[in-house]
């Protein structure tokens, strides 16, 4: 029991990520129609977003230090970042210390212009050209944004800390009754699920209680019409576009103490994104984030050391398995509306 | 090979043929003229062509065609480890094996199509990459990938009195070997290796061309311009399609097999769906769905992978070293981001230009500017470009 709920919690934290990057997917496919390959970049410039604040955060300036010495009695040259000079001790040390947490307040506008830009300036274009050719530009697009990251950040990945508040485990098992040290539980990664979850409600909340969205889900419904009532469905679109992009940013800022970023992340997780869209069925908000818990808690379940045994290799391969199947058995995905590329 | 084609064809064809093989001296002046770039060449040169009659014809974009390439070059691989060191059975064992694995998930993959197609291959194309990665280490040898060792048994070559791991051979005829000229101060490598792989690039682009002027070809151009109009005249598409799929995932496994040829160990990298990816940017950037169009595509990705990757900022300074310091400095900052390690950048960008502007690729470029040309020196020629 207690291992069935280790590896429900572990599948969780990865299943957010994709359900965050799905949600953004599924987004733009069901208003603009488009299959967006750049997304899993967007995620990857959301986590440079947070190693950049951190960078910059870290700046710092070379003052003489009178009360300490070396040990020839000259006084010491220490590193004072800015913002500890600035703010004090303590509160600029809080500062650099939350600049992960920090990162998503400058993510989201940073996310929603490079969202803008990409939509106006490229997406835009491609609407009435075939499925095939946005995949192609969107991933020329991807591997363009990729090796810019690459220039200015090199190949390696970044490690990018929690705040030390959040850093550890805790004994989740303690908690709801079980023995002491049979579920022990990073705090960060239960952040990041409660984060993901918050955004995920923000996100269904603004279409389903404004009029905004409303607007937009008419528009995902019978763009034409709407169009024809006299509103600017465009630009609602592009919006939503923006939105989606800073959805996938903010899972990246969120998931640098993770997985320190690199370059490549984004396709690693662009990939899996992909099965699960598919799994959820295209176009389908819902679907997209059902499939994506889904596929991150049978992926943890798979790689489990009993399951391992009994059908080798099942861990690397179950996503893969369950989307070849679902796509097979259910043609428009778990929760797909009829109509949406059925094809 | 000739009297069956029609005249345009045939003048191709011949083109084609020369270009190929004198490629070692057309491609010395440009720095390319070396066996290991050459093999590339036309070894991907073929993939893309395979590739080609499944994405260019009938419009099926598949994102997992170098599951094909790493099963080809694992069973070339085993069939050197095996039975005998000479190529052409293994050739033929990983053209075998590479349509089995074709036919089996072709057969799957194709219940569906558009982007749900792309998606389940690229699903198996993944599959095979971590399987081939894990649990098949026996087979593959996992991350040190697949290589010759002093004793594999080599039923068929008889005992080893050098003590060397013995090279790939066709009846003896060893693939390295390499026949070098000096000509006005250049020196031309005619490597055994490259003309192996150039003549069966030859026939591949043969075959490749039959295909598209007969009547299957027509039937698969059918499917690309639609499909649901051909299945209310009653036609069942799938077998052509399976086809299609079989025909091009042998010519990606005939591909792995050269590669293993050329060079003989096998990794599970080349199976990776960037690899799948890389096939699908050399096919649009040539022109899907012409003939010429993919190995010129993937000439040209081949060739700037190997040069512009090598040029670094001391190159790009004895470029400019004629220019003023200051504009010299500025045009080097700029440039150090196109080439060397960031060449990269330089195929996205180049890749989207071309997904943007000429969806036809370099052979659609090619004709555009052919064409005004003609308009503007008035010139009555009847021949056509190619294609």
């Amino acid at each position: 029991m207690d291992a069935i709920i280790l590896q429900i919690l572990n599948g969780l934290d990865k299943g957010s990520a994709y359900a965050l990057i799905a949600l953004g997917l599924t987004l733009i496919f069901g208003t603009l129609g488009v299959v967006n390959f750049a997304h899993g970049a967007l995620f990857m410039i959301g986590a440079f977003c947070a190693v950049t604040l951190s960078k910059v955060l870290n700046l710092y300036s070379i003052v003489i230090d009178p009360t300490k010495t070396d040990f020839l009695g000259n006084p010491l040259k220490v590193k004072i970042p800015y913002v500890v000079s600035w703010f004090g001790e303590s509160a600029g040390m809080a500062i650099i210390n939350w600049s992960v947490p920090l990162a998503i307040i400058c993510a989201i506008p940073v996310m929603m212009l490079v969202g803008f830009a990409m939509e106006r300036g490229l997406i835009k274009h491609f609407y009435k050209r075939p499925h095939a050719d946005q995949i192609l530009v969107t991933f020329g697009l991807a591997i363009v944004m990729q090796e810019i990251i690459k220039a200015f950040y090199g190949a390696n990945p970044i490690p990018t800390p929690a705040p030390d508040l959040f850093k550890g485990s805790f004994d989740f098992g303690l908690m709801i009754g079980f023995a002491e040290n049979t579920i022990i539980y990073p705090y960060w990664r239960l952040i990041y699920f409660v984060f993901s979850a918050l955004i995920l409600g923000l996100v269904f909340a603004f279409l389903q209680f404004t009029t905004f969205g409303m607007v937009v889900r008419a528009g995902m419904a019978d763009r034409e019409t709407v169009g024809l009532l006299g509103i600017n469905i465009d630009r609602r679109f592009t919006i939503m576009f923006g939105l989606a992009a800073s959805v996938a940013g903010l899972a990246g800022v969120m998931y640098t103490p993770i997985n320190p970023p690199n370059y490549h992340m984004g396709m690693d997780f662009l990939v899996l994104s992909f099965v699960v869209v598919v799994v959820g069925g295209m176009g389908s908000l819902g679907g997209a984030v059902l499939a994506g818990f889904l596929l991150g808690v049978l992926e943890s379940f798979a790689s489990m050391n009993e399951v391992k045994t009994l059908l080798p290799g099942i861990d690397q391969i179950i996503i893969y398995l369950v989307a070849i199947v679902i796509l097979l058995t259910r043609p428009r995905g778990l929760m797909g509306r009829a109509g949406v590329m059925e094809e | 090979m000739f009297n069956k084609l029609d005249s345009n064809d045939r003048y191709m064809m011949i083109f084609f043929i020369i270009m190929v093989l004198a490629g070692p001296i057309i491609l010395a002046p440009f720095g390319a003229g070396y066996p290991d770039l050459l093999q590339r060449f036309a070894i991907f040169g073929l993939f893309a062509i395979g590739f080609n009659i499944l994405f260019g014809l009938t419009g099926y974009l598949s994102f997992g065609h170098a599951a094909f390439l790493g099963v080809g070059s694992y069973s070339a691989v085993w069939m050197f480890k095996l039975l005998t060191m000479n190529v052409i059975p293994a050739l033929f064992l990983s053209v075998a094996v590479a349509g089995v694995f074709a036919l089996a998930i072709g057969y799957i993959s194709l219940r569906r199509s558009g982007i749900y197609f792309s998606i389940l291959t690229l699903a198996f194309a993944q599959m095979s990459y971590n399987l081939a990665y894990s649990v098949l280490t026996p087979i593959t040898n996992g991350e040190t990938g697949l290589q010759l060792t002093l004793d594999d048994p080599r039923i068929l070559d008889g005992a080893n009195a050098t003590g060397d791991i013995p090279s790939t051979n066709l009846f003896g005829l060893t693939m390295n070997s390499t026949y070098k000229a000096e000509l006005l101060g250049m020196t031309f490598q005619f490597n055994v290796g490259f003309y192996f792989c150039a003549i069966i690039l030859i026939l591949g682009f043969y075959t490749a061309l039959k295909i598209f002027r007969s009547p299957f070809g027509l039937m698969l151009r059918a499917i690309k311009t639609n499909q649901t109009r051909l299945n209310y005249t009653g036609l069942n598409s799938r077998p052509y399609t399976l086809a299609a799929f079989v025909i091009s995932g042998m010519y990606a496994g005939m591909a792995g097999g050269l590669m293993a040829i050329t060079d003989p160990l096998a990794g599970a990298e080349r199976m990776q769906w960037t690899a799948s990816g890389e096939v699908v940017l050399m096919t649009i950037l040539g022109g899907a769905g012409t003939l010429l169009g993919p190995v010129l595509g993937a000439g040209f990705i081949k060739y700037f992978e190997n040069i512009f990757s090598k040029i670094n900022d001391n190159v790009l300074h004895a470029w400019f070293s004629f220019m003023p310091e200051s504009i010299e400095n500025l045009l080097v900052g700029v440039l150090h981001f196109f080439v060397g390690k960031g060449w990269h950048l330089t195929l996205g960008i180049v890749f989207m230009l071309v997904v943007i502007f000429m969806p036809g690729g370099l052979v659609e470029g090619g004709n555009r500017i052919y064409k005004s040309l003609r308009r503007r020196f008035g010139n009555a020629d009847e021949t056509q470009a190619a294609e």
